[in-house]
């Protein structure tokens, strides 16, 4: 378990890394540099002089340590929009992101996993016909638009849920919440259901047909017992897998989502940070997303510990 | 999908047609896309716009065929720079000396970790959305799921007997991928990559529909539904074309490439 963990740490520490990088290439690629470097009024003294204090005056690989060195320290640049910090302005809007996330997560996961296994169980019935057919078009519907689609219905005609926001001014009662946290939620769930759904049915279809299946059966193991002891803990590994593909997914989802919702959490702030050129804070968010993602799954790495004894056995 | 013997053919027939709807509809139906009449705005379906006009009167059908141009370029191209891009990794990283491969596998999983869409945020901050750079910025986060089937089936090609031969005459390395194991992938790659274009348009209008993609007042599928969103009230029709275009698209891709699949 213990040279598992530290690979995986490894492979996390790869992918901030690369974030980090394509990040600091990116800047350096982009056309133009730092905008008060465009004033034609500057002197060349004067240039040089913001030059050395921005230090963009340092050869590239300089710069490149230096701006990993202030990045350690938690020192992500400033916001050109709110002029604050940037780190703190993310991580203010960050748990607002988390909830969403994890209600879709859990949301998806109550609808995927009894779908996926009664569908994987019998193939090419009419559930697995009619699951297939709503999954198919569910992966083609822009979550956008199927946001757009659900407030015209739900919230403008109907008047069951609110259109947008996370509370009603004014309100703070648990009830108000949920009824808020409902719509963006389905939304970003419908996709996520729909691929874990897909993924269920083939790893049930392929486990139930295994050959330690029958044995078991025929040991006389109720089918409930089977069901659980054999088939369901078999697909217990790669489900944990999908998951972690999917997050960095679930994530950009959120993005788009928070925007149609007007959800204050930090999917939107990035929305309206790329909209006002405000590229330290895009920054800051790219990181601090790949940094969740990491964590993330890393959680999901201790999981498969949890989920496959064989994992934990390991030097 | 349970598709039949015609699955295929259905799937392509809906794909011809949007292209004709947005390629060839603009030669038949000659209103001007991007033509402001603040006298008639949202307004109803007529004969002088048959799906009406949105919120500055423009004419619906005019850009529904405009805007179709660019997300259909923009997906193809960006699918086609995943599949490119995603070609060369996968088989960087199933080639040999073992430390290169090693490495690219390494940077290849790591990149699928990354969250997509803010990287795509950062290079439309920094360089702005231009159509061009909409093509490579999709395409440039959307090759790994291409590069990780791309390995993977090198792997397996690379243990055939004939591959052996190729080696033992002496073939180069990058001879023998394209020679005996690129087309054996091609069925593989077809499928891959029309879902990779399917993608690719639903990432172009969400990118357009947040602001940050195609431009107004250039239409594309995205971009309409912004304005459809603010005037949802007083004309929800606005919504629906662009989004069921997009849907139809998406849709025929995905069946289109399940058919490959199967005939794979």
């Amino acid at each position: 378990m213990a040279g598992f963990l530290v690979r995986r740490v490894l492979q996390g520490l790869l992918v901030l890394w690369l974030v980090t990088t394509a990040t600091f290439l990116l800047i350096h690629a982009a056309p133009g540099g730092p905008a008060v470097l465009a004033d034609p009024k500057l002197s060349a003294v004067e240039r040089q002089a913001i030059e050395a204090r921005l230090g963009i005056d340092q050869p590239l690989a300089t710069q490149y340590l230096r701006w990993h060195a202030r990045l350690l320290e938690g020192d992500l640049g400033r916001s050109f929009l709110y002029q604050t910090p940037t780190l703190s302005t993310v991580l203010t809007r960050l748990p607002n992101t988390l909830a969403l996330v994890a209600a879709s997560l859990l949301l998806s996961l109550v609808i995927a996993v009894p779908l996926g296994v009664a569908v994987g169980l019998a193939p090419g019935g009419r559930l697995d016909r009619t699951v297939g057919v709503i999954n198919f078009t569910s992966l083609a519907i822009p979550p956008f638009w199927f946001g757009i689609v659900a407030i015209l219905l739900v919230a403008a005609r109907w008047h069951l849920l609110p259109a947008g926001g996370m509370v009603t001014p004014g309100q703070h009662d648990l009830g108000d919440r949920l009824a808020h946290l409902a719509l963006p939620m389905a939304v970003l769930a419908l996709p996520l259901s729909a691929e874990l759904i897909r993924f269920l049915r083939a790893a049930v279809t392929g486990t139930a047909a295994a050959s330690h299946v029958r044995p078991a059966a025929a040991r006389g193991l109720t089918r409930g017992a089977v069901l659980r002891r054999h088939v369901l803990r078999n697909t217990l590994v790669p489900l944990l897998t999908v998951l972690g593909l999917q997050i960095p997914m679930l994530v950009g989802g959120a993005a788009v989502t928070e925007t149609v919702f007007a959800w204050p959490g930090m999917g939107r702030l990035s929305v309206e940070a790329a909209l006002g050129r405000d590229y330290p804070l895009v920054m800051a968010i790219a990181l601090v997303v790949a940094a969740t993602v990491v964590t993330a799954n890393f959680l999901l790495d201790l999981a498969y510990g949890w989920a496959d004894p064989r994992i934990r056995s390991q030097a | 999908m349970n598709p039949g013997r015609h699955a295929y053919h259905r799937a392509a027939a809906g794909i011809a047609a949007l292209a004709l709807f947005a390629f060839l509809g603009p030669l038949l139906y000659r209103a001007d896309p991007t033509l402001v009449d603040l006298a008639h705005t949202t307004a109803a379906m007529s004969w002088a716009h048959p799906l009406g006009t949105d919120e500055s009167g423009r004419d619906v059908l005019a850009r529904l065929m405009s805007g179709g141009r660019v997300s259909l370029i923009v997906g193809w191209s960006a699918g086609l720079v995943a599949l490119v891009v995603g070609t060369l990794a996968g088989a960087l990283a199933a080639s040999r000396p073992r430390w290169l491969a090693a490495t690219a596998s390494r940077l290849l999983d790591a990149a699928l970790a990354v969250p997509a869409f803010f990287v795509l945020l950062v290079i439309v901050t920094l360089f702005g959305a231009g159509t061009g750079t909409l093509i490579v910025a999709i395409g440039a986060t959307a090759w790994m799921g291409i590069g990780r089937l791309v390995r993977a089936e090198t792997l397996t090609l690379r243990e055939r007997d004939y591959v052996a031969v190729a080696v033992a005459l002496g073939e180069s390395r990058p001879r023998l991928f394209l020679r005996h194991v690129l087309p054996h992938l091609v069925p593989t790659l077809t499928a891959a990559a029309t879902v990779g274009v399917a993608q690719a348009v639903l990432t172009e209008s969400a990118l357009s529909f947040l602001g940050l993609g195609v431009e107004p007042p250039q239409a594309s599928w995205g971009n309409m539904l912004t304005g459809a969103q603010q005037n949802l009230g007083a004309a929800p029709w606005l919504a629906l074309y662009p989004g069921i275009l997009i849907v139809a698209t998406v849709l025929a891709c995905n069946a289109l490439s399940e058919a490959f699949r199967r005939r794979a």
